[in-house]
């Protein structure tokens, strides 16, 4: 018996190791350094900028948006007077989709454009990210609130920047954070109230925008160039168009999702 | 002399710790692994309010705390009045299996899961329900009742294939804890699930058709087979559970209980499997053990 209990132990813990040492490589972690360094951009000619407009459409079936249920914490529960829906899909009543992360994805001139000073905001409000969708500079802030009457962690989990995860006090104190590379996108889950997701599109350069209610974005003062324009959803993953911009010039690139 | 006290303390300590892996998977299951970002307190405190993840997360530690101090207990009482040298080293490997299952689940959470720890944890929860279990079954009544031992001649030895379905049983649970942890897909769990089951059929239908006559073999080979074929049922059901409810906004109720009844009997299936192994040992002679002792009597 003895023997027995001796070689059943040393099997399982050759076994016990060899499962643990299978993803090991998978783990290593990006260092948190900034992109290579590149020369400061000079600011865009105004007179000279260009605009890209757009909107993202839907086709297809849309998709009934999903009750979520907050039962497990009483304090989300409260806050809304109706059961909230989740914001994976929504939308738009005139059809076109919400949520959608649109970027210049490549063309723009090897400079590094500065971070924007302002710190941009995410909200924990009603158990639920506000917004649910944005776009940061490599750098810029992000001031991370806590507005509701309970415990909340905030968890990021990027690929290329450092992965954290940290408690927020119900009305805590606000959480200054930055990822300094660029990464399209990163989400951002609480642990806590499993249905809370948020994903972040951290860019090196400022041309970037998000759909709002009415499906439509705008990106503004971009030199003139030939760019490739991406637009991100949730669900429906990315789609890339190909567009040209001169002086002054105001081109349109609408994209589609098909449900 | 029989311990009856000890006996039932030793199946405490089992229940507690397939309860505690039922614990465990509540927490993967519900994505709470992370909802409590500190360790070893939980939101700097020892009891924070339980709701949301915090309730599954704190719970298990919770649990895992009670395990451990029922598992010194054990330690203690097995090296206070054990007889058998290797029964009280037993005691003090669980020990060091729970001591070590716990900086596991520490790491799991500062290290923000990753996946060789959190496999490893996973892997160390059976063994460790598995060892639980043994000590439960080597301080019963019946197991200090010597039965005479029945012959067995077939090939391959009942004793290799004793030995060798735990080892399957545990690439099994590992591949399927690699899976949930995202290592890798489901499709190397889904071929384990066949092989694991033709060695459990193969060694339950081998004991049933040769030594149905006695009773330890009979009642390991049956619990076996009934835990084994429940497995997989219940591993489709979690499958197709998860694939079910893949839009939904948070786990769902079908999804998590599927899925953790399979967690838990996947240990059971561990555990039997362990059970039917020390049985054959017990109570079947071995044919090398033979010939070496016709030699012996020939010289």
């Amino acid at each position: 018996m003895k023997k027995f209990l001796l070689s059943c132990g040393a099997a399982s813990l050759l076994l016990l190791s060899a499962c643990g040492s299978k993803t090991e490589t998978t783990e290593t972690k990006k260092e948190e350094a900034p992109a290579a360094a590149a020369p400061a951009a000079a600011p865009v000619d105004d007179a000279n900028a260009a605009t890209v407009t757009g909107k993202v459409a839907f086709s297809g079936t849309k998709p009934t948006p999903r009750n979520i249920s907050m039962d497990a914490t009483p304090a989300c529960a409260r806050a809304h007077t109706t059961p909230p829906k989740s914001q994976e899909v929504v939308v738009n009543d005139n059809g076109t989709l919400r949520n959608t992360f649109v970027w210049v994805k490549a063309g723009l001139p090897d400079k590094q454009w500065p971070a924007a000073a302002t710190a941009v905001k995410l909200d924990q409000k009603g158990c639920m990210y506000e917004p649910h969708v944005f776009g940061v500079m490599a750098n810029q802030n992000i001031e991370v609130t806590n507005s509701d009457p309970t415990n909340h962690n905030i968890h990021p989990q990027p690929k290329e920047n450092r992965e954290w995860n940290e408690s927020q006090p119900p009305k805590g104190e606000a959480k200054m954070k930055s990822f300094p590379r660029q990464e399209v996108m990163i989400p951002v889950k609480c642990n806590v109230h499993p249905w809370m997701r948020s994903y972040i599109g951290v860019v090196n350069h400022p041309f970037f925008a998000v759909t709002g209610d009415d499906g439509t974005f705008t990106i503004k003062g971009l030199p003139p160039g030939e760019y490739t324009i991406e637009a991100w959803h949730e669900k429906y993953g990315a789609k890339e168009m190909k567009v040209t911009v001169a002086p002054k010039d105001s081109k349109t690139a609408d994209f589609d999702f098909k449900g | 002399m029989h311990n009856v006290w000890l006996h039932r303390y030793t199946v405490l300590v089992a229940v507690c710790t397939l309860f505690l892996v039922v614990a465990g998977g509540l927490v993967t299951s519900n994505d709470a692994g992370l909802s409590v970002p500190d360790w070893p307190l939980s939101y700097g405190k020892l009891m924070p309010k339980m709701e949301g993840g915090i309730f599954f997360e704190h719970g298990h530690r919770m649990v895992a705390t009670t395990v451990g101090m029922l598992t010194i207990g054990l330690a203690i009482w097995l090296w206070r009045s054990e007889q058998r040298r290797w029964m009280r080293r037993l005691g003090f490997i669980a020990l060091a299996a729970v001591i070590v299952q716990g900086i596991l689940g520490g790491m799991t959470v500062i290290f923000l899961l990753p996946k060789p720890v959190s496999i490893s944890h996973a892997c160390l929860a059976q063994l460790f329900f598995s060892t639980t279990v043994l000590i439960a079954l080597f301080t019963s009544a019946e197991w200090k009742r010597r039965l005479p031992m029945v012959e067995d001649d077939g090939a391959p030895g009942l004793h290799l294939l004793a030995a060798a379905v735990p080892l399957f049983v545990l690439t099994q649970l590992a591949l399927g804890a690699a899976a949930r942890h995202r290592a890798i897909g489901v499709l190397p769990h889904v071929i384990g699930a066949a092989v694991v089951m033709g060695m459990i059929l193969w060694i339950v239908i081998r004991t049933l058709v040769r030594h149905s006559g006695v009773a330890p073999l009979r009642r390991s080979a049956l619990c076996l087979l009934v835990i084994g074929v429940s497995q997989v049922f219940l591993g489709v059901a979690a499958y197709m559970s998860r694939i079910a409810t893949v839009d939904a906004p948070q786990p769902m109720a079908v999804m998590v209980t599927f899925t953790v009844a399979h967690v838990a009997v996947g240990a059971l299936t561990m555990a039997a499997s362990v059970v039917m192994t020390a049985e054959v040992f017990r109570n079947v002679r071995r044919p090398l053990l033979d010939m070496r002792a016709g030699a012996a009597v020939r010289a």
